[in-house]
């Protein structure tokens, strides 16, 4: 039994063989389809997961003030009317903002840290920036006031790269530079962040926030993590496109297939027949070759498409990624990968064209050897 | 010793096998490693009360998706198109469409 199997699996790769050219640029073809879908399925779930992890300890809501469906700052009186509301511990004002650096064109986060606060005069600054402006510890970097004026800010500290993904835009300043730095009051702040002693009762909070005071908004940090399931899910902006350019070539595989095989190989079957072979003998030689193009791609498809994601840093994805961004973070994903995205990935790649084999070769191996050859 | 191409062929498929258990032994391996850096992220989200991670700077819908307000695509004007490339990476989010406050 083992023996005629390897026998048939020993005359299908050499019928592949003898038409070396094309099964070659089909096996390059369907692996860089699978390379792609895999990549596209492993960067976001990587990203997610990341995402998910590390922003679980993010602000439990933060409340900002809303002028024409824009932001504005938010007075700080408000902070007593939301310490009164049951169940808020604590609510501080948090001072942000974004500076646009003439200089490479880039956007900084400016952020007042609450705990170790740069002296005033100093900043700390992210990698990303560090690296973009080339800035070492201990450098003078002058910065554009709101006032028109050049403040002059020394360097104290430049963020962990391992910390880019989320701090190499960050620029941290004490709460007295960023308020003359931007001319805002002391009376004001960007937003107010909120502690919660008992997390099931921030819808609450937030429903008694909005009725308190209507023009604000809160966000919370359900939310917060729900933003990146939903940036990277599947159904989200280029993933959708990337999805149905495969889809696209799967339809472009699948209509060559069925559309019948060549008359080389319908000559190939006829022959087979004459010879001897079943029906199911030649339905098995097809479904071995089904299986030899596509479990080779596959597995080829997925070394490539880990190697792309989390050892070249997802390379050939980042011109998208990068967008009009100057400074985007040098960062290497955490292969989160799991089972179930390999079985989708398969079921989505293999299944389909192994489906698609086998239906025009069962056509072709039920007809009459006879009509075959003389056609 | 390999002159049967069916031996070939299942030579060729184990390596790919073998290399795809390397690949699952070096995520395990490297995700081992990096949690004493996610912990260090999550610890630099904590101090500095952050909200967002660092992707898209581009625009400030872009770098603080969770942030953003109810009319972000619309911020140069109320007829104006989204045109960040960003945009067509990330949709809305879910806080800024539908009938939440």
């Amino acid at each position: 039994m083992i023996e005629k199997q390897r026998n048939i699996i020993d005359f299908t790769l050499s019928s592949l063989l003898r038409r070396k050219g094309k099964n070659s640029a089909l096996v390059i073809v369907y692996t860089l389809v699978v390379a792609l879908l895999a990549s596209v399925i492993f960067f976001t779930h990587a990203l997610r997961t990341e995402a998910s992890l590390v922003l679980q300890d993010a602000p439990a809501m933060i409340v900002q003030k809303l002028v024409a469906g824009r932001f504005d700052l938010i007075p700080l009186a408000y902070e007593e009317k939301i310490n009164n509301i049951r169940g808020v511990n604590a609510v501080r004002g948090r001072l942000w903002g974004y500076y646009f650096d003439p200089g490479i064109g880039a956007n900084y986060t400016v952020i007042v840290p609450e705990a170790e606060q740069p002296a005033d005069g100093t900043i700390v600054v992210g990698e990303g920036i560090a690296r973009n402006r080339k800035i070492s510890i201990g450098d003078l970097i002058p910065l554009r006031e709101q006032n028109g004026e050049t403040g002059i800010f020394k360097v104290t500290r430049i963020l962990s790269a391992s910390s880019s993904l989320v701090s190499s835009d960050l620029l941290l300043m004490s709460e007295r530079d960023f308020r003359l730095f931007f001319n805002i009051p002391r009376t004001h702040a960007t937003d107010l962040v909120l502690a919660v002693g008992n997390p099931r009762e921030i819808g609450t909070i937030a429903q008694k926030i909005v009725t308190a005071l209507p023009d604000t908004r809160p966000v919370t940090r359900e939310e917060i993590g729900r933003t990146y399931d939903s940036v990277f899910s599947w159904r989200s902006g280029i993933l959708i496109v990337i999805l149905f350019s495969a889809v696209v070539s799967f339809l472009i595989f699948a209509w060559d297939k069925a559309s019948g095989l060549s008359a080389e190989e319908k000559n190939e079957i006829g022959i087979l027949k004459a010879l001897g072979w079943e029906t199911s003998d030649v339905l098995l030689m097809k479904f071995w070759e089904g299986l030899a193009i596509s479990l080779s791609s596959f597995l080829a498809g997925l070394l490539l498409a880990y190697l792309h994601v989390f050892v070249f840093s997802s390379s050939f994805f980042q011109p998208v990624l990068k967008g009009w961004s100057v400074l985007y973070p040098d960062f290497t994903l955490v292969p989160f990968i799991n089972a179930s995205q390999i079985a989708t990935l398969f079921f989505f790649t293999v299944v389909p064209y192994t489906v698609a084999t086998i239906i025009p070769a069962w056509r072709a191996a039920i007809i009459d050897p006879d009509a075959v050859m003389r056609a | 010793m390999l002159k049967r191409h069916s031996s070939r062929f299942f030579l060729f498929i184990a390596l790919q096998l073998a290399l795809v258990c390397i690949m699952a032994v070096h995520a395990v391996e490297r995700k081992a490693a990096a949690r004493p850096l996610l912990l260090e992220k999550q610890a630099l989200i904590k101090t500095l009360e952050l909200t967002d991670l660092c992707l898209f700077t581009e625009a400030r819908y872009t770098r603080h998706p969770a942030m953003a307000d109810l009319h972000a695509p619309f911020q140069d004007g109320p007829l104006s198109f989204e045109h960040f490339p960003s945009g067509s990476l990330m949709p809305p989010q879910p806080h800024t469409v539908g009938n939440k406050p």
